[in-house]
């Protein structure tokens, strides 16, 4: 793609929009590199985690630091295939799949009871003691018919989530 | 136990009871999407950010008929208007001033939008303001001390965090005094992008003073005035101001206001705000423009999760053991 101050050829906008599978328009995918751009202010061709916690709206969510990881020092291909999953074209797997990764942390694949705790502690702050959140996860899983120290597979998030229809889309201004 | 709707009743009791109960683990645990989702739409566009987007030069569809023409116009504005400002020390600048200006008085202060430290020159053409501005490093810094300051202009240093009160100190010596200039204050405390305004400080509006607004609108046809003081520094800022052809702009001097009885110095900023506001023609967003220099407080990040942990209180109640 070259330097982030240069211009997206045509060439470029393909890539982008394959490399996605085709959750974005071409015309979704320039308005992204616009904002790409105006956020990786130094142009280096990718947008530092201070960058991001430079937008106040961001900054102040509590999984921002979560979501820091999975999104700082990515290319703009990877940015728009990562940010594809909030595109209404996703498939609930798309999103699926994105939910999963913000609490497998350590990114083995399985979503365990601590790896629960610790998204819940993002979420609650202070204002949950660590005995409270404990109880909430093993109810939880012991609700679902899980034992307390089952890890979580991404099957097993497609069994909890499917149902509820999920609702996490957003969308790409054109100007 | 928290019971959920039936969807269907099955032969197969194992399936009837994780649709229940697997309800519980999503709407309670796993289900983050809304979170997710604003995350996102922060990433994708916020209004914050938008304040201080500088204007996207449309790249020119090249031909070599445009060419000489483009040859042309960089040896006039590099080597003709370039010098020639920098002699004549002011800008190509065609300043369309509107409204009666307020006659002088003592308690009686001006606030205006702020785009470019420009702003103050523009303004200077017609009043010797004493402006209250930033501390800059280097030769701006070097140029506050001497030139402007015989004019009684008054700094502070945002990074100084005492700073406030001195300055504030500052502020009313100097608006008490019959014979010092009248005050020019930018009540948004950092330049934006003159297609918004971010909220206005208050400290302006507590001096017991009337306030008698300006509104301040460049036609960006000609040159984008904003100083994207994050993307390059205030000399490039004036070199590119400089080199451009023309400074195009609109003043309008509005009728003076005074504290209205029971409105708070808040209040009075942003009424005064959306005068200023509606007469350039500008969008205003509830955000302080300091956001720009420092992170929002960790308070609005303990209010989100405040606010979810007791909506999860509420909602499981006792079908969890809380000791």
């Amino acid at each position: 793609m070259g330097n982030t101050s240069s211009m997206l050829t045509q060439y470029d906008i393909e890539d982008v929009e394959n490399h996605c599978s085709q959750r974005f328009t071409q015309r979704e995918i320039v308005s992204l590199y616009q904002r790409f751009c105006a956020l990786d202010r130094s142009g280096k061709g990718y947008i530092s985690g201070d960058e991001f916690m430079s937008v106040p709206e961001f900054a102040v969510n509590p999984l921002s630091q979560r979501l820091l990881g999975i999104l700082e020092g990515l290319n703009f291909k990877e940015f728009v295939a990562v940010l594809s999953a909030f595109s209404p074209l996703a498939t609930i797997n798309d999103k699926l799949d994105f939910i999963f990764r913000v609490y497998d942390i350590r990114n083995n694949g399985k979503v365990s009871s601590e790896d629960m705790i610790r998204v819940l502690r993002d979420l609650s702050g202070d204002f949950l003691t660590d005995k409270q959140r404990q109880a909430v996860v093993t109810q939880a899983l012991e609700e679902s018919g899980y034992s307390k120290d089952y890890s979580l597979t991404p099957e097993d998030f497609l069994k909890v989530l499917s149902n509820g229809g999920l609702k996490m889309d957003v969308e790409v201004p054109i100007d | 136990m928290q019971s959920s709707p039936i969807l269907f009743v099955s032969l197969d009791g194992t399936t009837f009871a994780l649709l229940s109960t697997s309800a519980w683990l999503r709407r309670n645990l796993l289900d983050i999407s809304p979170t997710l989702s604003e995350a996102a739409s922060a990433i994708i566009d916020d209004s914050f950010t938008r304040c201080f987007k500088s204007n996207q030069t449309e790249p020119w569809n090249w031909n070599i008929y445009l060419f000489p023409l483009w040859c042309l116009g960089v040896i006039v504005r590099y080597g003709i208007l370039f010098p020639i400002s920098v002699f004549v020390a002011s800008w190509t600048g065609v300043v369309r001033y509107h409204g009666p200006r307020p006659s002088r008085r003592a308690k009686q202060i001006f606030v205006a939008n702020h785009t470019s430290m420009i702003d103050f020159i523009i303004l200077e053409q017609m009043t010797a303001f004493a402006v209250i501005m930033q501390k800059h490093p280097g030769w701006v810094g070097l140029l506050q001390t001497t030139v402007l300051e015989s004019l009684g202009c008054i700094w502070f240093d945002r990074t100084e965090s005492k700073d406030r009160s001195i300055v504030a100190q500052k502020l009313k010596r100097h608006v008490e005094c019959e014979d010092s200039n009248p005050l020019l204050i930018f009540p948004e405390g950092t330049c934006v992008n003159n297609e918004y305004t971010v909220m206005f400080k208050k400290g302006a509006f507590e001096l017991d003073c009337t306030v008698c607004p300006i509104a301040i609108k460049y036609n960006k046809i000609f040159v984008d005035a904003f100083w994207n003081s994050k993307k390059q520094s205030f000399t490039m800022h004036l070199i590119g101001l400089m080199t451009s052809w023309a400074v195009v702009c609109d003043v309008w001097y509005l009728e003076p206001q005074t504290l209205k009885l029971g409105e708070t110095p808040i209040e009075f900023a942003e009424r005064v705000r959306e005068m200023i506001a509606n007469r350039a023609g500008i969008k205003k967003v509830p955000w302080d423009g300091y956001l720009k220099y420092y992170r929002p407080s960790i308070k609005l990040t303990e209010k989100k999760q405040q606010k979810f942990a007791d909506a999860l209180v509420s909602r499981l109640g006792d079908s969890v053991d809380w000791r």
